[in-house]
């Protein structure tokens, strides 16, 4: 049998973090963009791709990223293609991040007042022109700390990527957990890796929280 | 032919007649100021002029740009109807400079330097040349509502609205907007206004325009509707004021 | 040769998929109403800063806010029997739930007592209330109605992050669909009928919670 030493734990459960951290990039990275798409589509002035957008929202958070993640694995699947568990966990993140993104932003588009639009709209800007230079700039003063906030859910729902084999953090931590038997003092290692990504973005984000949200002098 | 004028204006909002058949003719350097009791309509019929409310029948017609029952060049009517708001709605993001430079830059694609050079002069004419690099976080609602006028003066605008302006500042700070806008009247600025500072109203206007129920109920020379009201709701509406 | 979609096996599973749905609702209801216990005593303890608890609350909401509740799951189910503490399946996973949506509950209700405004609470030492009387007259109703809707999404976020008990056998819907598609190589078609499931519950339970909530608003107004 082989014996492990801590030493061996540990470098494995750090490959696998920097796997989890890879991913969760990847996949916050693309989600952000594929999400702006969602997002415009969401607040756009025509019905259907409003209609589009909502329901695709709804979708994604209304059902387990787990779920989605099998329906992707196995949906391509179906299309004759073999689907690497890499991009299926890349894939199904980057989704999952686009949908909750795009509602937490145009909650931030929506926050910004009425008379916003009514002002720049009274000096003759074009719609495109309003969200430009008037509307996009402070919703995204208010957007920044949810947005960090929810790196922290992406970060947590790449464990979920280990179910359809992706060999990250908590994949690597099972693996290890049953060559060692010391399941207990894995697991607790696996928790505190996610702990060490994790929990910089919480405190930033609510750092960001309270310093927005602090009274306004006037 | 008059600078501004509406023909059947009518605006529902659901089953709500608001406006029913409006006629409004506005001269040239003429400052009109709309009375009524809220929900009369006036500060609907002051919105339908530059397109901020939408009309369901009637035409509505600018030096020469027309909107006929919600239809036509929106951003073309824009750029000749200016517009102050109650609640000054400045751009809490740019500077009281940049808030005045954004449309001349955007719209009529001004370049940065001449636009720095139009805002100097606007918040010059309001008093706040001194104020360009501030925030409006850091200025009063006074100073705020003068940067709004600067903002909507830099488009030079053929008739500025000017709806509640004072409303939303504290007493001390109303004087200060109020001969801003003055002076522009003095200057020949064709105004159009929505205003519960009666005696402002009686001393600047040329004319008044009461409306009752979505109606223009009675219009005319200040002095003289005060002096002689033609209607029981006017005479009514004088008395609330008291 | 174009896919042909088969969802003939329905009618055969659809016990199985009903104890699974029930099993799943049981885990959603048990660590919803163990959990905002938990939260409750989370925010008092937070607020009113009783030591040595409001410290041990803050590690661990911080802790299992930070991590994913598989870990979580993993850890209770396959790392405690190593200090003796043998769980079953469901003890496990309802474990896990409680304890996961307890340190949401204690950060969401929490913010809600925070928000009390300042008169409420002048008004009601004006009147000589105990700290507690202020509390449970005062402060903890109208916040509990305020958050309300946080709560209820985080309970149908738990509810659909629960389908990874699945991993631990423990037998809710997720690890039946699993099941299924191991017996009638069904894979996609299986996973679509669960996921519009899924679906179906969210929208059911954030209905009835969000009627709960209009029906204790409404209870306040007219009492």
């Amino acid at each position: 049998m082989m014996t492990f030493s801590l030493w061996d734990i540990l470098r494995n459960l750090l490959n696998g973090a920097a796997l989890t951290a890879v991913l969760s990039i990847t996949a916050f990275v693309l989600g952000s963009l594929a999400g702006l798409a969602i997002l415009f589509a969401r607040i756009s002035k025509y019905r259907a791709p409003r209609a589009f957008a909502k329901l695709y929202i709804e979708a994604f958070q209304g059902t387990p990223l787990l779920l989605q993640l099998f329906m992707l694995f196995f949906g391509l699947s179906l299309f004759g293609l073999d689907v690497p568990a890499w991009l299926a966990a890349c894939l199904g993140l980057m989704l999952f991040t686009s949908a909750f993104l795009a509602e937490i932003w145009r909650g931030c588009v929506e926050s910004v007042p009425r008379g916003q639009w009514e002002a720049s709209a009274s000096l003759a800007l074009t719609y495109g022109e309003q969200m430009r230079h008037v509307i996009l700039p402070q919703a995204m003063r208010v957007a920044i700390a949810p947005t960090v906030g929810f790196a922290v859910q992406v970060v947590k729902g790449t464990a979920v990527t280990s179910i359809i084999g992706f060999a990250e953090l908590t994949k690597t931590g099972s693996m290890i957990a049953n060559a060692t038997y010391q399941p207990f003092l894995v697991y607790v290692l696996v928790a505190l890796g996610y702990f060490a990504l994790c929990y910089p973005l919480s405190w930033y984000a609510q750092r960001l929280e309270r310093k927005f949200h602090a009274p306004r002098t006037n | 032919m008059p600078l501004v004028q509406t023909n059947r204006l009518h605006k529902f909002y659901g089953t709500n007649h608001v406006l029913k058949g409006i006629k409004l003719d506005v001269e040239e350097g003429e400052v009109v100021t709309i009375i009524g009791r809220s929900g009369s309509g006036k500060s609907t019929l002051l919105r339908t002029l530059n397109g901020l409310e939408s009309i369901d029948d009637g035409t509505i017609e600018v030096d020469g740009t027309a909107l006929v029952a919600g239809e036509g060049d929106l951003r073309a009517l824009r750029q000749k109807v200016g517009m102050v708001f109650q609640q000054f709605n400045l751009f809490p993001h740019l500077s009281a400079g940049q808030n005045v430079m954004l449309a001349p830059q955007v719209v009529k694609g001004t370049n940065k330097r001449e636009a720095a050079e139009i805002a100097r002069e606007m918040l010059a004419r309001v008093g706040l040349d001194q104020k360009f690099d501030a925030f409006p976080d850091q200025l009063s609602g006074g100073q705020q509502q003068r940067v709004a006028i600067a903002r909507a003066l830099a488009m030079s605008p053929k008739v500025l609205l000017c709806d509640e302006i004072t409303s939303a500042l504290d007493p001390e700070l109303v004087n200060e907007v109020l001969t801003v806008v003055r002076r522009l009247a003095s200057e020949g600025m064709t105004l159009i206004m929505v205003t519960h500072e009666m005696r402002f109203a009686r001393e600047v206007s040329d004319k008044l325009v009461f409306m009752h129920e979505g109606r223009v109920h009675e219009s005319g020379h200040p002095q003289e509707m005060f002096a002689q009201p033609a209607t029981p709701e006017f005479a009514n509406f004088i008395r609330s004021l008291h | 040769m174009a896919y042909q979609f088969d969802f003939t096996f329905i009618p055969d599973y659809a016990g199985m998929l009903g104890q699974g749905v029930a099993y799943t609702l049981g885990l959603t209801v048990f660590g919803g109403v163990l959990g905002i216990a938990i939260g409750i005593g989370g925010a008092i303890s937070r607020l009113w800063k009783i030591r040595p608890f409001d410290g041990l609350y803050q590690c661990y909401v911080e802790l299992f806010r930070n991590t994913p509740f598989l870990v979580q799951l993993f850890l209770i189910f396959f790392g405690l029997p190593s200090l003796g503490i043998k769980l079953v399946e469901w003890q496990a996973a309802m474990l896990a739930m409680v304890l996961n949506l307890g340190a949401y509950s204690t950060e969401i209700i929490r913010a809600g007592l925070q928000a009390t405004p300042k008169g409420q609470l002048e008004a009601a030492e004006s009147l000589a209330f105990t700290r507690r009387e202020t509390f449970f007259y005062v402060m903890l109703r109208p916040a509990l109605l305020k958050v309300w809707p946080a709560l209820s999404s985080q309970l149908v976020i738990s509810m659909l992050g629960s389908s990874v008990c699945s991993q631990i056998s423990a037998e809710e819907l997720t690890f039946v669909a699993n099941f299924i598609q191991s017996r009638n190589f069904r894979a996609f078609e299986t996973y679509f009928l669960t996921t519009a499931i899924y679906f179906g519950l969210a929208v059911m339970i954030r209905q009835l919670l969000g009627a709960i909530g209009r029906y204790a608003i409404a209870r306040r107004a007219a009492s």
